[in-house]
């Protein structure tokens, strides 16, 4: 490799191409040619920055500048300012929102000063499509240690003592789910990376996977060695097709490279990687219906036992791995097991990458050692609730898991306290919700998903998710009673009780998570019939502030229902009972005389 | 493209390559090493600072010395130019004034090795607003 004096890395993930960051790296190099620096400065187009609420990012090295929002037409002023004269194009640079001054370089930034990346490591450091700068960063080096002087019995004893768990949502510990798969006995086993990534609102998998996807297949191909398997397959969905494209070339380079095919660097051990593609059922996030699909047929998922250590793809004994558990895997080798069990908390080991989104200043991936609380995360890397509006809950866990409110802010996060608040780790969605958010509103999106996403086989998700459903809508629309709230509570549990996978057993606990945190809330829709935080529409009451009303009649002409009387001149009057609370007449008074309630 | 057939094949090829990906690595701990700035402002440049910089990152990269090169701009020594600014951690920051590739030899084998200052250094007499708390 040149040896280059300063390095432009170019957010390369998906967030930030929709932003045109290709034609930044195009714009970037050939101003650096313009002005003769091409021996000095190299433009690298890299994986997800995680600060993808102020995308494009271009961050410069050696100094750490952090520029966000960069534009093409911003190129060629980084270029003849900052590579030529080293001055800061200080308009791009972030911009503190408590302080509102100017951040110099990204060691500075709240953001990453409380983040611990260990799977996000290469992200946003590395050209993900150079297999060159992987194995400068100690890339394979794992899997070559591993061959040279480990048995596997020895190398899944280094897995089991670093207490790594499963970062998919189960939480089941990565080390004894190999020991299992390599007891079992057979002529051929497999090595999914589970890349179906489902829940609303998380995308870590998918920015490993475009950041990162060598470490990944060297994770599978250790996997591999450790079960006994020579195979192994990721599942990915289509609909995300530039982790596919890296995908694809990061396994064709480690292919010429030797890394991937027979007897891997001279002994041997082989084994070789393919990709599956899934249609991005939520359901087939879950391994037994996963399987099914990469098989060819439906996703729909089976009892377990077996589990698929035993009889996975094919009949044959397979271990499924999520993305992010994986990405973590490589690392461990190279540090030791007592390294990454000293991060983290008692029973969770390492960290824990997470999607922050909703109502937060900082839109973005982190990746957070496992006891961190939840205050920590809010307000200081997500930089706090937007619009300085009142936290009033966070979602974790996505469809499956619950909300936490703020007598949770100060719980350190990990995998049991999570479940102990009603929710749970899951894959590592968070979506921060302020006093506008309605959290009926909430359970019943969630509930939309679920039966949207069921795949139908067994009654109690089909049948009783719709009705979870219905009644949720019902108290949306004012129609609730009291009963309702009973009712929903106990069809809840039986749903979870009766399920026959992992969607169904989970998909009532932002229901029941709800009900239990906000339950006067529910009480609000179905007594008073007032939507507290005023988002259901049907709960709505517009009355006119007579002493505001000018009597203008421009909300009597935009009421659809002529639900609006009065004399030009004179306040005006709704009627409740003809008001079908669309919200017409709010948005045409000028005078802010519609109150609503 | 050659396939790597040995680990020791592998560590030698990670060996060649860790040069160009050092700068990336150093700039992740700055706290950590030595940072050299070169003011590199139109009459820095002018002034062979460029030449300087240059020196410098190779020095750093042949002694396998601890140390990150970054531009600065303007410092205000016009008078001085070009200049660097060694700062070692946990030492206050020194400026070095008329430095050309000599001089820059010179700061690396005694101030940064050694410890020992040399002629040109500028009293600095500034704060800047990193430090102002």
């Amino acid at each position: 490799m040149a040896q280059y004096k300063m390095h432009l890395l170019v957010c390369g993930g998906t967030g930030c191409r929709a932003s045109q960051s290709d034609v930044i790296v195009k714009n970037l190099e050939s101003s650096i040619k313009e002005l003769g620096l091409s021996e000095e400065a190299q433009v690298v187009t890299t994986g997800c920055f995680g600060f993808c609420e102020k995308g494009p990012i271009v961050k410069v090295i050696p100094d750490n500048t952090f520029y966000t929002q960069v534009k093409p037409e911003d190129c060629e002023e980084i270029v003849r300012e900052h590579v030529l004269k080293g001055r800061r194009v200080y308009r791009l640079l972030y911009e503190d929102p408590e302080t509102q001054k100017h951040i110099e370089d990204s060691k500075h930034m709240g953001f990453y000063q409380k983040q611990l990346r260990i799977a996000l490591r290469n992200c946003g450091f590395i050209d993900p499509e150079n297999i060159d700068e992987y194995i400068a960063r100690d890339g394979y080096a794992a899997i070559g240690n591993i061959l040279a002087e480990m048995s596997p019995e020895q190398a899944i004893d280094i897995m089991k003592k670093s207490g790594l768990r499963g970062r998919g949502g189960g939480g089941f510990p990565t080390g004894i789910k190999w020991e299992i798969a390599s007891k079992n006995k057979a002529d051929q086993k497999y090595v999914v990376c589970n890349a179906d990534e489902g829940d609303p609102g998380a995308f870590m998998d998918r920015s490993i996977l475009e950041g990162d996807p060598h470490s990944v297949l060297e994770a599978m191909a250790i996997c591999g060695y450790c079960i006994g398997a020579s195979k192994g397959l990721i599942y990915i969905r289509a609909e995300y097709p530039l982790a596919i494209k890296r995908l694809q070339v990061a396994i064709s380079q480690a292919r010429e490279y030797g890394l991937l095919g027979d007897n891997i660097l001279g002994t041997p051990f082989s084994f070789d990687v393919e990709l599956k593609y899934g249609a991005g059922a939520f359901v087939c996030g879950e391994e037994t219906a996963l399987i099914h699909s990469m098989e060819g047929h439906r996703g729909e998922p089976t009892v377990k036992p077996p589990f698929p250590a035993e009889k996975g793809y094919l009949g044959k004994p397979t271990n499924v791995n999520n993305v992010e558990t994986l990405a973590n895997i490589p690392v461990i080798y190279l540090k030791g097991a007592e390294w990454f069990a000293s991060i983290g908390t008692e029973k969770s080991k390492g960290t824990k990458v997470f999607a922050l989104a909703g109502k937060i200043n900082n839109v973005g991936l982190i990746e957070v050692p496992m006891g961190i609380t939840l205050r920590e995360v809010i307000y200081e890397i997500g930089g706090g609730i937007k619009g300085g509006k009142k936290f009033k809950a966070v979602q974790t866990g996505g469809p499956s898991g619950g909300c936490l409110t703020e007598k949770h802010l100060d719980t350190p996060i990990d995998f049991d306290n999570l479940l102990a608040a009603g929710s749970m780790m899951g894959s590592g969605g968070m979506i921060v919700m302020d006093e506008d958010d309605c959290m009926v509103s909430v359970a019943k999106f969630y509930l939309e998903f679920t039966v949207e996403e069921s795949c139908g086989k067994c009654a109690p998700c089909r049948v009783g998710n719709k009705r979870l459903h219905e009644i949720l809508e019902k108290i949306c629309a004012g129609k609730g009673t009291e009963d309702d709230l009973e009712y929903l509570k106990n069809l809840s549990y039986v749903i979870k009780d009766t399920s026959l996978c992992g969607l169904g057993q989970t998909s009532p606990n932002p229901v029941l998570s709800t009900l239990e945190h906000f339950y006067d809330e529910y009480l609000a829709h179905v007594r008073e019939r007032i939507c507290i935080a005023g988002r259901c529409k049907a709960l709505k009451l517009y009355t006119i502030l007579p002493d505001k009303c000018t009597g203008c009649t421009a909300c009597t002409r935009a009421c659809p229902v002529g639900a609006i009387t009065g004399e030009k001149r004179q306040p005006h009057v709704i009627d409740v009972d003809k008001c079908i609370r669309c919200g017409a007449c709010y948005d045409k008074c000028k005078f802010t005389a519609i109150h609503v309630q | 493209m050659k396939k790597i057939k040995s680990l020791d094949d592998l560590r030698q090829m990670k060996k060649n390559l860790e040069q160009g990906m050092n700068i990336r690595e150093k700039s992740d701990t700055p706290e950590s090493l030595i940072q050299i700035r070169v003011a590199m402002a139109t009459c820095g440049i002018a002034a062979g600072a460029r030449g300087v910089m240059n020196t410098l990152i190779e020095r750093i990269e042949k002694d396998k010395i601890p140390a990150i090169v970054t531009q600065g701009g303007c410092m205000g020594y016009c008078y001085a130019e070009p200049t660097i600014e060694v700062k070692i951690p946990g030492k206050d920051p020194v400026v070095f004034g008329n430095v050309d590739t000599a001089v820059a030899n010179q700061i690396v084998d005694k101030y940064i090795l050694n410890g020992e200052l040399i002629d040109g250094v500028i009293p600095t007499n500034y704060q800047t607003i990193n430090e102002k708390k």
